[in-house]
């Protein structure tokens, strides 16, 4: 017995004590997380290297329930990468990742973490193509996710109302019946966007979410997004400096990345200020 | 969208009239001389393309709306056919060329006892349930590894293809007790009762009716919400995830189903052409089978059925005329489809209709 094989046995058997705990070997039963705490999500020492390159190098961040976070960065500060290790895509190398302050997102899988309660929009839109708008929001609504209920499914006036609600949050109540491949790209991110409503999800990380909008765009979407807080703790991960000086309201924290770890992190005015900062933006 | 609408369902009345009463008298109650009378190479011609769209029906399923391309189906195809086939051996009885109790190959083997897995094959009714459960179990432990090891696109389809030529391999050698590369021929009965072109007519409609079956469960999955978490898998399977479904749980069943489909298609058709042999797992046995659903039009439920009797209606005339000539013909449909009807002939024709 080496003491790694030892590790590896601990940390089976928590596995299974959670299952268990869980509700036998169901895997989709889910945990409730605990935000009394007022953590939403906290990530603590987080590294992933791909082919020795660091993407992300001891990478420590808190959010808060209810919070608007943004997070800016320049190219290949982490921030993708990031995302991937919350939802479960990629497996840090080391550190800790909990949702609430009792889920360790690091022993579930991407449909599990979703289902708990939390919500990714890509870079690149991502929505079904080949279905209609409603239908895209209707696989994205908060139900069974098994096979056999799938199968038996019927939608009830409630859940239709849900949809008929988001369909006029996201300004798509007319292309309802379109297929979602037609859409404008602006379009198909209002889309995902709404797809990530759908689901209900307690915490929001969105990439990139006004890439390819139009400036009438852009602000509806600020106001969607100011409206959720609160009620949903957000992580807005963006280039577009006026979208995050819109979102932030001159009061509220950005984080700075750089390099796979955290830079600064402060009010906008203060972080722009900050000599470190301009060094890294502008090359100097 | 609902289920089968008044016109669907008007459809599937019409078709099952025609297979289940109109095949039979034209056949048996119509005279020979007749220009009406349908012959008996017709019925089993008929019989034959109905398994094949079957299978086509089972591809679309799979390729169509989850967008994973099977290249193996064919091993499930012949393992339904190998299950009926072992019934259909123990039903010669002592019919055979040696007069034996068993069956020829058998007796030329010099085997003097059943191979373990002959043991249930005197029952018909559990025979019928292995010709349904071993496919599925295959399918279903194939499908658990390469779907949970998030095997995708190409590389799935080598891999089924690889698994077809490989079980090829092991049914060829006579150590394997399936017949070795003749497989199992010279059927006698079914059920006690002679096959003959009575018994092909009640085959083809039994065919017919399975078919139609099979094609009004599709339909009730393709258009629930599950069917519709398939083709969101097609489109876009890390959303699919990140939304919270399981891709590999959806996939596994319809991948079973499918499978099992075109075990049940393999045992109808067994009887009916009167042979079975390693031949059916050759690669080219299963892309055939993909060419019949892209043919007549991938994601319509319809175009698969349409697809396997257009390219086999035309195999069964090209390989008369021009036998040389068949397999450059199936090259070239399959590259015109492609290129110019991404949406098959049930595309063109919706398309037409839209004008």
């Amino acid at each position: 017995m080496t003491p790694d094989l030892m590790e590896a046995g601990t940390q089976a058997r928590a596995k299974a004590a959670l299952q268990a705990q869980a509700g036998g070997g169901r895997r989709f039963v889910s945990q409730e997380p605990y935000f009394g705490q007022g953590v939403a999500l906290y990530l603590e020492d987080i590294t992933v290297s791909f082919d020795g390159f660091r993407a992300l190098n001891s990478l420590s961040l808190t959010i808060n329930v209810g919070e608007l976070r943004c997070i800016i960065g320049p190219n290949g500060a982490g921030k993708t990468t990031m995302m991937d290790c919350i939802t479960g895509k990629t497996r840090p190398d080391s550190g800790k990742i909990f949702f609430g302050s009792n889920i360790d997102l690091l022993r579930l899988t991407e449909p599990h973490i979703s289902q708990i309660g939390v919500g990714r929009k890509f870079q690149k839109p991502t929505v079904y193509e080949q279905l209609s708008v409603f239908e895209n929001l209707e696989l994205a609504l908060k139900a069974d996710r098994r096979v056999r209920a799938s199968l038996l499914s019927r939608l009830t006036g409630t859940q239709l109302d849900r949809i008929g609600e988001v369909l006029g949050l996201i300004h798509l109540k007319d292309e309802a019946q379109r297929t979602a491949g037609l859409l404008s790209h602006g379009q198909k991110q209002w889309l995902e966007i709404g797809m990530l409503l759908m689901q209900d999800p307690k915490l929001l990380l969105l990439d990139e979410p006004v890439a390819g909008m139009t400036d009438e765009e852009t602000e509806r979407t600020a106001e969607l997004f100011l409206s959720l807080e609160g009620r949903h703790s957000l992580v807005v991960v963006e280039h577009d400096m006026k979208f995050v000086e819109q979102l932030t309201e001159g009061r509220k924290k950005v984080t700075v990345l750089h390099e796979g770890s955290v830079l600064a992190e402060g009010l906008l005015s203060e972080v722009q200020a900050n000599e470190k900062v301009v060094e890294v933006y502008l090359g100097r | 969208m609902t289920k089968l609408g008044p016109r669907g369902w008007t459809g599937v009345l019409v078709a099952t009239i025609a297979i289940a009463g109109l095949v039979p008298m034209l056949n048996l109650a119509v005279p020979e001389g007749s220009p009406l009378h349908l012959s008996d190479f017709y019925v089993s011609l008929l019989g034959k393309i109905l398994c094949y769209a079957i299978c086509a029906l089972a591809i679309d399923l799979i390729w169509g709306y989850t967008g994973i391309l099977s290249l193996g189906h064919g091993l499930f195809f012949a393992l339904g056919g190998y299950g009926m086939g072992m019934y259909l051996m123990r039903q010669i009885g002592r019919d055979g060329q040696y007069k034996a109790d068993m069956p020829d190959f058998m007796v030329f083997l010099n085997w003097k006892e059943y191979p373990w897995h002959w043991a249930l094959s005197d029952s018909f009714v559990a025979q019928m349930l292995l010709v349904v459960l071993v496919p599925g179990l295959i399918a279903f432990v194939f499908g658990f590894f390469a779907f949970r090891s998030r095997i995708k696109g190409v590389y799935f389809s080598i891999i089924t293809q690889a698994l077809t030529f490989a079980a090829m391999l092991l049914f060829f050698r006579n150590e394997t007790g399936f017949g070795g590369n003749n497989g199992f021929t010279d059927f006698k009965r079914i059920l006690g009762i002679p096959i003959t072109a009575h018994l092909r007519v009640t085959l083809c409609v039994l065919t017919g009716l399975t078919l139609i079956a099979f094609f009004v469960m599709a339909r009730a999955i393709v258009h629930s919400k599950y069917g519709r978490v398939l083709q969101a898998i097609r489109d876009a399977e890390t959303r699919v995830m990140f939304t919270g479904y399981d891709p590999v749980a959806y996939k596994l069943s319809i991948w079973t189903l499918s499978a099992v489909m075109c075990a049940v298609a393999g045992a109808l058709y067994v009887p009916q052409v009167g042979i079975i042999n390693p031949g059916e797992m050759s690669p080219a046995a299963s892309i055939e089978m993909a060419i019949w659903a892209a043919v007549g039009g991938r994601a319509t439920l319809i175009g698969p059925i349409v697809g396997a009797f257009f390219v086999n209606g035309a195999k069964s005339w090209f390989t008369v005329a021009f036998p040389e000539f068949w397999l450059y013909f199936l090259g070239a449909l399959f590259i015109a489809v492609t290129l110019f009807l991404p949406n098959g002939l049930v595309g063109l024709l919706r398309r037409k209709e839209r004008r």
